[in-house]
Protein backbone atom coordinates (compact mmCIF):
# COMPACT_ATOMS: atom_id res chain seq x y z
CA UNK A 1 0.00 0.00 0.00
CA UNK A 2 1.50 3.34 -0.97
CA UNK A 3 0.86 6.02 1.76
CA UNK A 4 0.40 9.57 -0.07
CA UNK A 5 2.11 12.75 1.70
CA UNK A 6 -0.55 13.96 3.24
CA UNK A 7 -1.69 10.68 4.69
CA UNK A 8 1.68 10.64 6.21
CA UNK A 9 1.17 14.13 7.29
CA UNK A 10 -1.97 13.10 8.83
CA UNK A 11 -0.14 10.66 10.99
CA UNK A 12 2.78 12.46 12.04
CA UNK A 13 -0.06 14.70 13.36
CA UNK A 14 -1.95 12.07 15.44
CA UNK A 15 1.42 10.77 16.65
CA UNK A 16 2.27 14.34 17.86
CA UNK A 17 5.79 13.84 15.72
CA UNK A 18 7.37 16.71 13.66
CA UNK A 19 9.02 15.53 10.02
CA UNK A 20 11.03 17.67 8.50
CA UNK A 21 10.56 17.23 4.53
CA UNK A 22 13.07 14.94 3.97
CA UNK A 23 12.08 12.75 6.74
CA UNK A 24 8.31 12.67 5.52
CA UNK A 25 9.60 11.56 1.97
CA UNK A 26 11.62 8.40 3.41
CA UNK A 27 9.05 8.18 6.09
CA UNK A 28 6.50 8.05 2.70
CA UNK A 29 9.18 5.65 1.05
CA UNK A 30 9.69 3.63 4.22
CA UNK A 31 6.21 2.87 5.72
CA UNK A 32 4.97 2.06 2.28
CA UNK A 33 7.18 -0.86 1.79
CA UNK A 34 6.59 -1.90 5.01
CA UNK A 35 2.89 -1.81 4.77
CA UNK A 36 3.44 -3.31 1.48
CA UNK A 37 5.11 -6.41 3.45
CA UNK A 38 2.23 -6.31 6.22
CA UNK A 39 0.06 -7.17 3.04
CA UNK A 40 0.33 -10.84 3.60
CA UNK A 41 -1.77 -10.90 6.41
CA UNK A 42 -4.80 -10.02 4.28
CA UNK A 43 -4.50 -13.28 2.27
CA UNK A 44 -5.15 -15.02 5.80
CA UNK A 45 -8.32 -16.82 5.84
CA UNK A 46 -9.37 -15.23 9.63
CA UNK A 47 -13.16 -15.64 9.31
CA UNK A 48 -14.75 -16.72 12.43
CA UNK A 49 -11.15 -16.13 14.37
CA UNK A 50 -11.83 -14.27 17.35
CA UNK A 51 -8.62 -11.31 18.19
CA UNK A 52 -6.31 -12.34 21.18
CA UNK A 53 -5.91 -9.05 22.62
CA UNK A 54 -4.32 -10.70 25.89
CA UNK A 55 -2.32 -13.96 26.69
CA UNK A 56 -3.65 -14.12 30.56
CA UNK A 57 -6.53 -13.52 32.37
CA UNK A 58 -6.94 -10.46 33.40
CA UNK A 59 -6.54 -10.56 37.62
CA UNK A 60 -8.57 -9.65 40.60
CA UNK A 61 -7.64 -6.08 40.88
CA UNK A 62 -5.89 -5.18 44.20
CA UNK A 63 -7.67 -3.18 46.83
CA UNK A 64 -7.82 0.14 45.91
CA UNK A 65 -5.57 1.18 48.41
CA UNK A 66 -2.64 3.66 48.45
CA UNK A 67 0.32 2.26 48.74
CA UNK A 68 4.16 3.44 48.21
CA UNK A 69 3.28 7.48 47.35
CA UNK A 70 5.69 9.21 45.55
CA UNK A 71 6.40 12.38 47.14
CA UNK A 72 5.50 15.41 45.14
CA UNK A 73 9.78 16.48 45.35
CA UNK A 74 10.65 13.08 43.71
CA UNK A 75 7.37 12.96 41.12
CA UNK A 76 8.81 16.85 40.07
CA UNK A 77 12.46 15.79 40.01
CA UNK A 78 12.89 15.10 36.62
CA UNK A 79 10.65 17.45 34.87
CA UNK A 80 11.83 19.74 32.32
CA UNK A 81 10.31 22.49 34.16
CA UNK A 82 8.25 22.82 37.24
CA UNK A 83 6.69 25.52 39.26
CA UNK A 84 5.80 24.99 43.23
CA UNK A 85 4.27 21.55 43.04
CA UNK A 86 3.06 21.52 39.36
CA UNK A 87 4.21 20.53 36.33
CA UNK A 88 5.07 23.90 33.78
CA UNK A 89 3.83 24.20 30.25
CA UNK A 90 3.39 26.72 27.41
CA UNK A 91 0.10 28.92 27.83
CA UNK A 92 -2.82 26.71 26.48
CA UNK A 93 -5.48 29.35 27.59
CA UNK A 94 -5.31 33.41 27.00
CA UNK B 1 41.96 -18.22 37.69
CA UNK B 2 40.56 -14.72 37.10
CA UNK B 3 37.13 -14.99 38.95
CA UNK B 4 35.68 -13.08 36.03
CA UNK B 5 36.07 -16.53 34.17
CA UNK B 6 33.48 -18.02 36.63
CA UNK B 7 30.09 -18.85 35.66
CA UNK B 8 27.25 -17.48 38.59
CA UNK B 9 26.97 -20.75 39.44
CA UNK B 10 30.51 -20.81 40.47
CA UNK B 11 31.15 -17.71 41.87
CA UNK B 12 28.50 -18.30 44.37
CA UNK B 13 29.65 -21.71 45.36
CA UNK B 14 32.98 -19.86 46.07
CA UNK B 15 31.70 -17.20 47.66
CA UNK B 16 29.72 -19.31 49.94
CA UNK B 17 33.07 -21.59 50.89
CA UNK B 18 34.87 -17.89 51.55
CA UNK B 19 37.59 -18.94 48.37
CA UNK B 20 36.25 -15.11 46.97
CA UNK B 21 34.63 -12.31 48.59
CA UNK B 22 32.46 -10.46 47.18
CA UNK B 23 34.30 -7.14 46.89
CA UNK B 24 37.00 -9.19 44.88
CA UNK B 25 34.81 -10.32 42.12
CA UNK B 26 33.01 -7.08 41.86
CA UNK B 27 36.65 -5.24 41.17
CA UNK B 28 37.16 -8.41 38.96
CA UNK B 29 33.86 -7.06 37.06
CA UNK B 30 34.75 -3.67 37.25
CA UNK B 31 38.24 -3.54 36.16
CA UNK B 32 36.90 -6.42 33.27
CA UNK B 33 34.35 -3.49 32.38
CA UNK B 34 37.87 -0.95 32.35
CA UNK B 35 38.99 -3.31 29.91
CA UNK B 36 36.69 -3.77 27.40
CA UNK B 37 34.11 -0.66 27.40
CA UNK B 38 35.93 1.33 25.34
CA UNK B 39 36.28 -1.80 22.44
CA UNK B 40 32.78 -2.87 23.12
CA UNK B 41 30.51 -0.55 24.48
CA UNK B 42 28.51 -3.11 26.57
CA UNK B 43 27.44 -0.11 29.01
CA UNK B 44 25.64 3.08 29.20
CA UNK B 45 26.39 3.67 32.59
CA UNK B 46 28.52 2.38 35.19
CA UNK B 47 28.21 2.69 38.53
CA UNK B 48 31.39 1.55 40.49
CA UNK B 49 30.69 3.29 43.76
CA UNK B 50 27.42 1.92 44.55
CA UNK B 51 28.46 -1.80 42.91
CA UNK B 52 31.09 -1.65 45.44
CA UNK B 53 29.32 -0.44 48.55
CA UNK B 54 26.58 -3.53 47.82
CA UNK B 55 29.70 -6.24 47.58
CA UNK B 56 30.98 -4.42 51.06
CA UNK B 57 27.35 -5.21 52.44
CA UNK B 58 27.60 -8.45 51.48
CA UNK B 59 30.62 -9.82 52.62
CA UNK B 60 29.58 -8.34 56.20
CA UNK B 61 26.15 -10.21 55.73
CA UNK B 62 28.25 -13.32 54.62
CA UNK B 63 30.77 -12.91 58.00
CA UNK B 64 27.75 -12.67 60.53
CA UNK B 65 26.27 -15.69 59.03
CA UNK B 66 23.47 -13.53 57.47
CA UNK B 67 23.72 -14.60 53.51
CA UNK B 68 20.99 -14.49 51.44
CA UNK B 69 21.20 -16.73 49.21
CA UNK B 70 23.05 -18.14 46.23
CA UNK B 71 23.16 -14.42 44.57
CA UNK B 72 24.64 -12.82 47.42
CA UNK B 73 27.59 -10.94 46.58
CA UNK B 74 27.45 -11.80 42.72
CA UNK B 75 27.30 -8.57 40.59
CA UNK B 76 25.10 -8.11 36.92
CA UNK B 77 24.33 -5.84 35.28
CA UNK B 78 20.78 -4.20 34.07
CA UNK B 79 19.43 -3.50 30.27
CA UNK B 80 18.84 -0.05 30.43
CA UNK B 81 15.37 -0.01 30.14
CA UNK B 82 15.22 -1.86 33.66
CA UNK B 83 14.59 1.33 36.42
CA UNK B 84 16.99 1.53 39.43
CA UNK B 85 16.47 4.05 41.79
CA UNK B 86 18.76 6.45 41.77
CA UNK B 87 20.65 5.92 38.71
CA UNK B 88 20.19 7.16 35.31
CA UNK B 89 17.93 4.98 32.69
CA UNK B 90 18.07 6.24 29.12
CA UNK B 91 16.34 3.27 27.29
CA UNK B 92 18.84 3.89 24.64
CA UNK B 93 16.83 7.27 24.29
CA UNK B 94 17.85 10.68 23.47
CA UNK B 95 14.56 11.99 24.98
CA UNK B 96 15.82 10.41 28.45
CA UNK B 97 19.11 11.53 28.44
CA UNK B 98 20.60 14.75 30.02
CA UNK B 99 20.30 17.52 27.72
CA UNK B 100 23.80 18.45 26.99
CA UNK B 101 24.79 14.89 27.45
CA UNK B 102 27.31 13.86 24.66
CA UNK B 103 26.19 10.32 24.23
CA UNK B 104 29.23 8.84 24.17
CA UNK B 105 30.09 5.00 25.11
CA UNK B 106 33.46 5.80 26.52
CA UNK B 107 34.51 4.15 29.64
CA UNK B 108 35.00 7.80 30.91
CA UNK B 109 31.82 8.50 29.74
CA UNK B 110 29.78 5.93 31.10
CA UNK B 111 31.22 6.20 34.55
CA UNK B 112 30.39 9.75 34.85
CA UNK B 113 26.57 9.50 33.68
CA UNK B 114 24.40 9.78 36.54
CA UNK B 115 22.41 12.66 34.73
CA UNK B 116 19.06 12.34 32.74
CA UNK B 117 16.12 10.43 33.10
CA UNK B 118 16.67 9.01 36.97
CA UNK B 119 13.99 6.57 38.55
CA UNK B 120 12.89 7.39 42.28
CA UNK B 121 11.86 4.35 42.52
CA UNK B 122 13.20 0.72 41.43
CA UNK B 123 11.41 -1.90 39.45
CA UNK B 124 9.85 -5.01 40.84
CA UNK B 125 13.31 -6.78 38.85
CA UNK B 126 15.51 -4.19 40.00
CA UNK B 127 14.10 -4.97 44.29
CA UNK B 128 14.32 -8.78 43.61
CA UNK B 129 17.95 -8.49 42.77
CA UNK B 130 18.93 -6.06 45.38
CA UNK B 131 17.20 -8.67 48.04
CA UNK B 132 19.14 -11.20 46.65
CA UNK B 133 22.45 -9.37 47.69
CA UNK B 134 23.74 -8.74 44.01
CA UNK B 135 25.87 -5.28 43.46
CA UNK B 136 24.33 -3.65 40.08
CA UNK B 137 27.91 -3.18 38.06
CA UNK B 138 25.41 -0.57 35.71
CA UNK B 139 23.21 0.05 32.96
CA UNK B 140 23.69 -1.89 29.63
CA UNK B 141 23.06 -0.78 26.08
CA UNK B 142 20.26 -1.22 23.99
CA UNK B 143 18.35 -0.27 20.77
CA UNK B 144 16.69 2.94 21.59
CA UNK B 145 13.22 1.28 23.23
CA UNK B 146 14.23 -2.43 22.72
CA UNK B 147 13.56 -1.52 19.02
CA UNK B 148 15.92 -3.17 16.72
CA UNK B 149 18.08 -5.99 16.07
CA UNK B 150 21.62 -4.76 16.01
CA UNK B 151 22.00 -2.34 19.07
CA UNK B 152 22.78 0.25 16.14
CA UNK B 153 19.39 1.93 16.66
CA UNK B 154 20.99 2.99 20.51
CA UNK B 155 21.25 6.75 20.56
CA UNK B 156 24.45 6.33 22.40
CA UNK B 157 26.05 4.47 19.64
CA UNK B 158 26.49 0.41 18.57
CA UNK B 159 27.82 -2.29 21.22
CA UNK B 160 30.11 -4.49 19.02
CA UNK B 161 30.50 -8.40 19.65
CA UNK B 162 33.50 -9.75 21.38
CA UNK B 163 33.66 -12.33 19.37
CA UNK B 164 34.57 -10.12 16.30
CA UNK B 165 34.29 -6.08 16.90
CA UNK B 166 33.41 -5.16 13.56
CA UNK B 167 30.14 -7.16 13.89
CA UNK B 168 26.51 -6.49 16.01
CA UNK B 169 26.29 -7.93 19.42
CA UNK B 170 22.26 -8.27 17.74
CA UNK B 171 19.79 -6.61 19.82
CA UNK B 172 18.00 -5.49 21.25
CA UNK B 173 19.39 -6.76 24.69
CA UNK B 174 22.95 -6.47 22.38
CA UNK B 175 24.79 -4.45 25.46
CA UNK B 176 23.95 -7.21 27.86
CA UNK B 177 24.63 -10.16 26.15
CA UNK B 178 28.07 -8.16 24.91
CA UNK B 179 28.53 -7.57 28.42
CA UNK B 180 28.12 -11.23 29.89
CA UNK B 181 30.43 -12.46 26.97
CA UNK B 182 33.23 -10.25 27.66
CA UNK B 183 32.60 -11.66 30.90
CA UNK B 184 32.43 -8.01 32.28
CA UNK B 185 29.31 -9.63 34.29
CA UNK B 186 28.08 -12.89 35.81
CA UNK B 187 24.48 -12.63 34.01
CA UNK B 188 22.45 -9.26 33.09
CA UNK B 189 19.18 -9.00 32.66
CA UNK B 190 16.87 -8.47 29.28
CA UNK B 191 14.04 -7.83 27.65
CA UNK B 192 12.53 -9.83 25.05
CA UNK B 193 9.88 -8.18 23.00
CA UNK B 194 10.55 -10.41 19.75
CA UNK B 195 13.73 -11.48 20.33
CA UNK B 196 15.86 -9.46 22.03
CA UNK B 197 17.43 -11.72 24.87
CA UNK B 198 17.34 -15.15 22.76
CA UNK B 199 19.13 -13.25 19.47
CA UNK B 200 21.70 -11.15 21.05
CA UNK B 201 22.33 -14.46 23.05
CA UNK B 202 22.29 -16.94 20.31
CA UNK B 203 25.30 -14.23 18.05
CA UNK B 204 27.52 -13.56 21.37
CA UNK B 205 27.75 -17.20 22.07
CA UNK B 206 25.95 -16.98 25.59
CA UNK B 207 22.86 -18.54 26.95
CA UNK B 208 19.54 -15.93 26.67
CA UNK B 209 15.98 -16.92 28.15
CA UNK B 210 12.58 -15.00 27.73
CA UNK B 211 10.00 -16.48 29.95
CA UNK B 212 6.50 -16.75 29.89
CA UNK B 213 4.95 -13.81 29.06
CA UNK B 214 3.14 -13.18 32.79
CA UNK B 215 6.71 -15.24 34.66
CA UNK B 216 8.45 -11.96 35.49
CA UNK B 217 7.01 -8.46 36.69
CA UNK B 218 7.30 -5.89 34.57
CA UNK B 219 6.93 -3.07 36.88
CA UNK B 220 9.51 -0.65 36.37
CA UNK B 221 10.81 -1.89 33.10
CA UNK B 222 10.28 0.95 30.57
CA UNK B 223 7.44 -0.26 28.28
CA UNK B 224 7.54 -1.07 24.30
CA UNK B 225 4.85 -3.49 23.65
CA UNK B 226 3.30 -4.52 26.70
CA UNK B 227 0.89 -8.26 25.35
CA UNK B 228 4.73 -9.26 24.10
CA UNK B 229 7.41 -7.71 26.72
CA UNK B 230 9.03 -10.18 28.93
CA UNK B 231 11.94 -9.74 31.30
CA UNK B 232 14.89 -12.29 31.53
CA UNK B 233 18.40 -13.36 31.93
CA UNK B 234 21.59 -13.62 29.81
CA UNK B 235 23.86 -15.85 31.41
CA UNK B 236 26.77 -17.88 30.83
CA UNK B 237 25.29 -21.21 31.26
CA UNK B 238 21.85 -22.73 31.30
CA UNK B 239 21.93 -23.43 35.16
CA UNK B 240 23.16 -19.31 35.44
CA UNK B 241 19.62 -18.54 33.65
CA UNK B 242 18.02 -20.85 36.34
CA UNK B 243 19.02 -19.08 39.28
CA UNK B 244 18.58 -15.90 37.82
CA UNK B 245 14.92 -16.16 36.80
CA UNK B 246 13.98 -17.74 40.14
CA UNK B 247 14.96 -14.59 41.48
CA UNK B 248 13.28 -12.70 39.75
CA UNK B 249 9.68 -14.26 39.06
CA UNK B 250 6.64 -14.48 41.01
CA UNK B 251 3.64 -12.56 40.98
CA UNK B 252 3.49 -8.99 41.78
CA UNK B 253 0.90 -6.42 42.57
CA UNK B 254 2.35 -3.58 41.06
CA UNK B 255 2.04 -5.52 37.62
CA UNK B 256 -1.55 -7.00 36.87
CA UNK B 257 -0.59 -8.95 34.11
CA UNK B 258 2.47 -10.88 36.44
CA UNK B 259 0.76 -14.45 36.99
CA UNK B 260 0.43 -16.01 40.52
CA UNK B 261 2.31 -19.01 39.25
CA UNK B 262 4.44 -20.18 42.26
CA UNK B 263 8.17 -19.98 41.30
CA UNK B 264 10.19 -22.48 41.40
CA UNK B 265 13.77 -24.37 41.56
CA UNK B 266 14.43 -24.33 38.40
CA UNK B 267 18.38 -25.66 39.08
CA UNK B 268 16.37 -28.84 40.38
CA UNK B 269 15.98 -31.29 37.52
CA UNK B 270 18.33 -29.54 35.04
CA UNK B 271 20.47 -32.22 35.19
CA UNK B 272 17.74 -34.82 34.16
CA UNK B 273 18.26 -35.70 30.63
CA UNK B 274 16.49 -35.89 27.82
CA UNK B 275 15.57 -39.33 28.08
CA UNK B 276 11.55 -40.14 26.22
CA UNK B 277 11.57 -36.01 25.76
CA UNK B 278 9.61 -35.51 22.59
CA UNK B 279 11.25 -32.78 20.27
CA UNK B 280 9.90 -31.18 17.19
CA UNK B 281 11.51 -29.72 14.06
CA UNK B 282 9.52 -27.07 12.80
CA UNK B 283 9.60 -27.35 8.99
CA UNK B 284 8.56 -23.64 8.52
CA UNK B 285 11.88 -22.40 10.53
CA UNK B 286 14.08 -23.67 8.27
CA UNK B 287 13.81 -20.28 6.28
CA UNK B 288 15.05 -19.30 2.55
CA UNK B 289 18.53 -17.17 3.04
CA UNK B 290 19.39 -19.31 6.36
CA UNK B 291 22.83 -19.47 6.44
CA UNK B 292 23.88 -23.22 5.61
CA UNK B 293 25.95 -23.36 8.98
CA UNK B 294 23.46 -22.43 10.76
CA UNK B 295 20.94 -25.23 9.62
CA UNK B 296 23.44 -27.71 10.02
CA UNK B 297 24.19 -26.78 13.81
CA UNK B 298 20.16 -27.17 14.42
CA UNK B 299 20.14 -30.86 12.46
CA UNK B 300 23.41 -31.88 14.85
CA UNK B 301 21.52 -30.48 17.69
CA UNK B 302 18.74 -32.48 16.88
CA UNK B 303 20.77 -34.98 16.72
CA UNK B 304 22.32 -35.01 19.51
CA UNK B 305 18.89 -34.89 21.01
CA UNK B 306 18.06 -38.27 19.88
CA UNK B 307 21.28 -39.83 20.75
CA UNK B 308 20.52 -38.98 24.22
CA UNK B 309 17.11 -40.47 24.01
CA UNK B 310 15.08 -38.01 22.86
CA UNK B 311 12.91 -38.14 19.70
CA UNK B 312 13.09 -36.15 16.95
CA UNK B 313 9.92 -35.16 14.42
CA UNK B 314 9.13 -32.96 12.22
CA UNK B 315 6.07 -30.80 12.78
CA UNK B 316 4.28 -27.89 11.43
CA UNK B 317 3.73 -24.41 12.49
CA UNK B 318 1.60 -23.28 9.19
CA UNK B 319 0.99 -19.89 9.80
CA UNK B 320 4.63 -19.04 10.76
CA UNK B 321 5.23 -16.93 7.64
CA UNK B 322 2.60 -14.11 8.10
CA UNK B 323 4.16 -14.00 12.14
CA UNK B 324 6.74 -11.26 11.14
CA UNK B 325 3.64 -8.88 9.56
CA UNK B 326 1.30 -9.61 12.51
CA UNK B 327 4.16 -8.46 15.47
CA UNK B 328 4.91 -5.56 13.05
CA UNK B 329 1.74 -4.62 12.97
CA UNK B 330 0.58 -5.68 16.67
CA UNK B 331 4.57 -4.60 18.11
CA UNK B 332 3.93 -1.06 16.36
CA UNK B 333 0.48 -0.05 17.52
CA UNK B 334 1.11 -1.05 21.41
CA UNK B 335 4.41 1.01 20.66
CA UNK B 336 2.46 3.99 20.00
CA UNK B 337 0.69 3.63 22.93
CA UNK B 338 2.88 3.12 25.08
CA UNK B 339 5.29 5.50 24.01
CA UNK B 340 2.77 8.83 24.13
CA UNK B 341 4.42 9.30 27.21
CA UNK B 342 7.16 10.84 26.32
CA UNK B 343 5.66 14.85 25.58
CA UNK B 344 8.39 16.90 27.40
CA UNK B 345 6.14 17.66 30.30
CA UNK B 346 7.10 15.65 33.14
CA UNK B 347 10.25 14.04 32.12
CA UNK B 348 12.36 13.71 29.72
CA UNK B 349 13.61 15.58 26.62
CA UNK B 350 11.42 19.09 26.00
CA UNK B 351 12.54 21.44 23.11
CA UNK B 352 12.79 25.04 23.50
CA UNK B 353 10.54 27.92 22.48
CA UNK B 354 7.90 25.67 21.46
CA UNK B 355 4.53 28.09 20.99
CA UNK B 356 1.65 25.91 22.79
CA UNK B 357 1.61 22.80 24.08
CA UNK B 358 0.69 20.83 20.69
CA UNK B 359 4.62 22.03 19.20
CA UNK B 360 6.55 21.38 22.63
CA UNK B 361 4.36 17.84 22.01
CA UNK B 362 5.52 17.69 18.43
CA UNK B 363 9.18 19.21 18.63
CA UNK B 364 10.09 17.17 21.81
CA UNK B 365 9.39 14.23 20.59
CA UNK B 366 10.99 14.93 16.88
CA UNK B 367 14.17 15.63 18.64
CA UNK B 368 14.41 13.06 21.43
CA UNK B 369 13.18 10.01 19.34
CA UNK B 370 15.53 8.34 16.83
CA UNK B 371 14.37 7.29 13.26
CA UNK B 372 13.53 3.28 14.22
CA UNK B 373 11.41 5.18 16.92
CA UNK B 374 9.80 7.20 14.82
CA UNK B 375 9.02 4.63 11.77
CA UNK B 376 7.56 2.70 14.72
CA UNK B 377 5.15 5.31 15.89
CA UNK B 378 3.99 5.99 13.02
CA UNK B 379 3.33 2.80 11.27
CA UNK B 380 1.30 1.89 14.71
CA UNK B 381 -0.38 5.41 14.70
CA UNK B 382 -1.34 4.44 10.99
CA UNK B 383 -2.68 0.89 12.00
CA UNK B 384 -4.88 2.15 15.16
CA UNK B 385 -6.07 5.14 12.60
CA UNK B 386 -9.65 5.09 12.19
CA UNK B 387 -10.45 3.31 8.47
CA UNK B 388 -7.24 0.97 8.97
CA UNK B 389 -7.92 -0.32 12.52
CA UNK B 390 -9.62 -3.56 11.65
CA UNK B 391 -7.77 -4.03 8.45
CA UNK B 392 -4.42 -3.98 10.39
CA UNK B 393 -4.63 -4.19 13.86
CA UNK B 394 -7.62 -6.33 14.31
CA UNK B 395 -6.63 -8.57 11.67
CA UNK B 396 -3.23 -8.81 12.98
CA UNK B 397 -4.85 -10.02 16.35
CA UNK B 398 -6.57 -12.14 14.49
CA UNK B 399 -3.59 -13.91 12.89
CA UNK B 400 -2.35 -14.02 16.27
CA UNK B 401 -4.75 -16.53 17.33
CA UNK B 402 -4.17 -18.81 14.77
CA UNK B 403 -0.28 -18.55 15.42
CA UNK B 404 -1.08 -19.40 19.09
CA UNK B 405 -3.38 -22.22 17.79
CA UNK B 406 -0.48 -23.63 15.40
CA UNK B 407 1.30 -23.83 18.73
CA UNK B 408 -1.05 -25.47 20.87
CA UNK B 409 -1.90 -28.00 17.95
CA UNK B 410 1.84 -29.06 17.87
CA UNK B 411 2.15 -29.10 21.68
CA UNK B 412 0.04 -31.72 21.90
CA UNK B 413 2.67 -33.80 20.23
CA UNK B 414 5.54 -32.79 21.32
CA UNK B 415 7.50 -31.27 24.55
CA UNK B 416 9.68 -28.96 23.11
CA UNK B 417 10.54 -27.23 20.01
CA UNK B 418 13.65 -26.83 18.14
CA UNK B 419 15.00 -24.54 15.50
CA UNK B 420 17.54 -21.74 14.73
CA UNK B 421 17.29 -18.72 17.06
CA UNK B 422 18.85 -15.99 14.69
CA UNK B 423 18.97 -17.54 10.90
CA UNK B 424 22.45 -16.42 10.64
CA UNK B 425 25.32 -15.75 12.61
CA UNK B 426 26.63 -12.09 13.73
CA UNK B 427 26.88 -9.69 10.88
CA UNK B 428 29.31 -6.70 10.36
CA UNK B 429 27.50 -3.77 11.36
CA UNK B 430 26.29 -1.42 9.27
CA UNK B 431 25.37 -4.13 6.65
CA UNK B 432 21.27 -4.21 7.50
CA UNK B 433 21.29 -0.33 9.04
CA UNK B 434 19.57 1.20 5.81
CA UNK B 435 17.02 -1.78 5.12
CA UNK B 436 14.41 -1.76 7.54
CA UNK B 437 12.88 -4.85 6.51
CA UNK B 438 15.97 -6.98 6.17
CA UNK B 439 16.72 -5.76 9.83
CA UNK B 440 13.07 -7.10 10.65
CA UNK B 441 13.68 -10.27 9.07
CA UNK B 442 16.51 -11.20 11.74
CA UNK B 443 13.50 -11.87 13.73
CA UNK B 444 11.61 -14.39 12.04
CA UNK B 445 12.23 -17.27 14.38
CA UNK B 446 12.04 -15.58 17.53
CA UNK B 447 8.89 -13.52 17.30
CA UNK B 448 5.88 -16.41 17.17
CA UNK B 449 7.07 -17.03 20.66
CA UNK B 450 6.19 -13.46 21.80
CA UNK B 451 3.24 -13.89 20.05
CA UNK B 452 2.00 -17.07 21.69
CA UNK B 453 3.74 -16.03 25.12
CA UNK B 454 5.93 -18.88 25.66
CA UNK B 455 9.06 -19.50 27.09
CA UNK B 456 12.25 -19.49 24.95
CA UNK B 457 15.90 -20.12 25.57
CA UNK B 458 18.91 -19.69 23.14
CA UNK B 459 21.79 -22.33 23.82
CA UNK B 460 25.12 -22.00 22.20
CA UNK B 461 26.01 -25.30 20.15
CA UNK B 462 29.06 -24.63 18.02
CA UNK B 463 31.11 -22.33 16.12
CA UNK B 464 31.23 -21.72 12.46
CA UNK B 465 34.09 -21.42 10.34
CA UNK B 466 35.15 -18.23 10.66
CA UNK B 467 35.10 -18.73 14.61
CA UNK B 468 31.11 -16.63 15.49
CA UNK B 469 28.70 -18.26 17.79
CA UNK B 470 25.21 -20.02 16.71
CA UNK B 471 22.77 -20.63 18.77
CA UNK B 472 19.62 -22.74 19.08
CA UNK B 473 16.13 -22.04 20.44
CA UNK B 474 14.44 -24.03 22.29
CA UNK B 475 10.22 -23.14 22.62
CA UNK B 476 8.42 -24.56 25.27
CA UNK B 477 4.12 -24.77 26.55
CA UNK B 478 3.47 -21.54 28.73
CA UNK B 479 4.99 -22.18 31.93
CA UNK B 480 7.06 -25.04 31.07
CA UNK B 481 10.82 -23.09 31.79
CA UNK B 482 11.38 -26.63 33.57
CA UNK B 483 11.51 -28.40 30.41
CA UNK B 484 13.09 -26.44 28.41
CA UNK B 485 15.91 -25.30 30.46
CA UNK B 486 16.65 -29.60 30.65
CA UNK B 487 17.09 -29.74 27.01
CA UNK B 488 18.77 -26.86 27.06
CA UNK B 489 21.48 -28.04 29.49
CA UNK B 490 21.53 -31.47 27.46
CA UNK B 491 22.85 -29.33 24.35
CA UNK B 492 24.83 -27.26 26.67
CA UNK B 493 26.46 -30.32 27.86
CA UNK B 494 27.56 -31.48 24.68
CA UNK B 495 28.10 -28.08 23.02
CA UNK B 496 31.55 -27.38 21.38
CA UNK B 497 32.01 -24.39 22.26
CA UNK B 498 34.74 -24.21 25.07
CA UNK B 499 36.85 -21.26 23.78
CA UNK B 500 35.64 -17.89 24.62
CA UNK B 501 36.34 -14.77 22.67
CA UNK B 502 39.09 -13.08 23.73
CA UNK B 503 41.18 -16.50 24.94
CA UNK B 504 41.42 -18.75 22.25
Amino acid sequence: MKLSPDQVRHVATLARLALSPEELLRTQAQLSAILDAVEALAAVDTEGVPPTTALAQAKAPRADAVVGQLPVEDALRGAPKAVGSSFAIPKVIE
Amino acid sequence: MTPTELSLFEVSQALAKGEVSSVEVTTACLSRIDQVQDALAPFISVDAEGALAEAKASDARRKAGQARGPLDGVPVALKDNIVAKGLPTTAGSRILAADGDARSLSLAAVRARTQGFVAPQDSTVTRRLREAGTPLLGKTNLDEFGMGSSTENSGFGPTRNPWDPTRTPGGSSGGSAAAVAARACFGALGTDTGGSIRQPAALTGVVGLKPTWGRVSRNGVVAFASSLDQVGPLTRTVRDAAMMLQTIAGADAMDSTSADKPVQDWTAGLEDGVKGLKVGLPREYFVPGMDPEVERAVRGAAKTLERLGATVREVSLPHSKVALAAYYVIATSEASSNLGRYDGVRYGHRAEGAKGLRELYAQSRAEGFGPEVKRRILLGTFALSAGYHDAYYVKAQRVRTLIRRDFEAAFADVDVLLSATSPVPAWPLGEKLDDPLSMYLMDVLTIPCNLAGLPGLSVPVELTGSGLPIGVQLLGRPWDEATVLRAGRALEREAKIERAPGRA
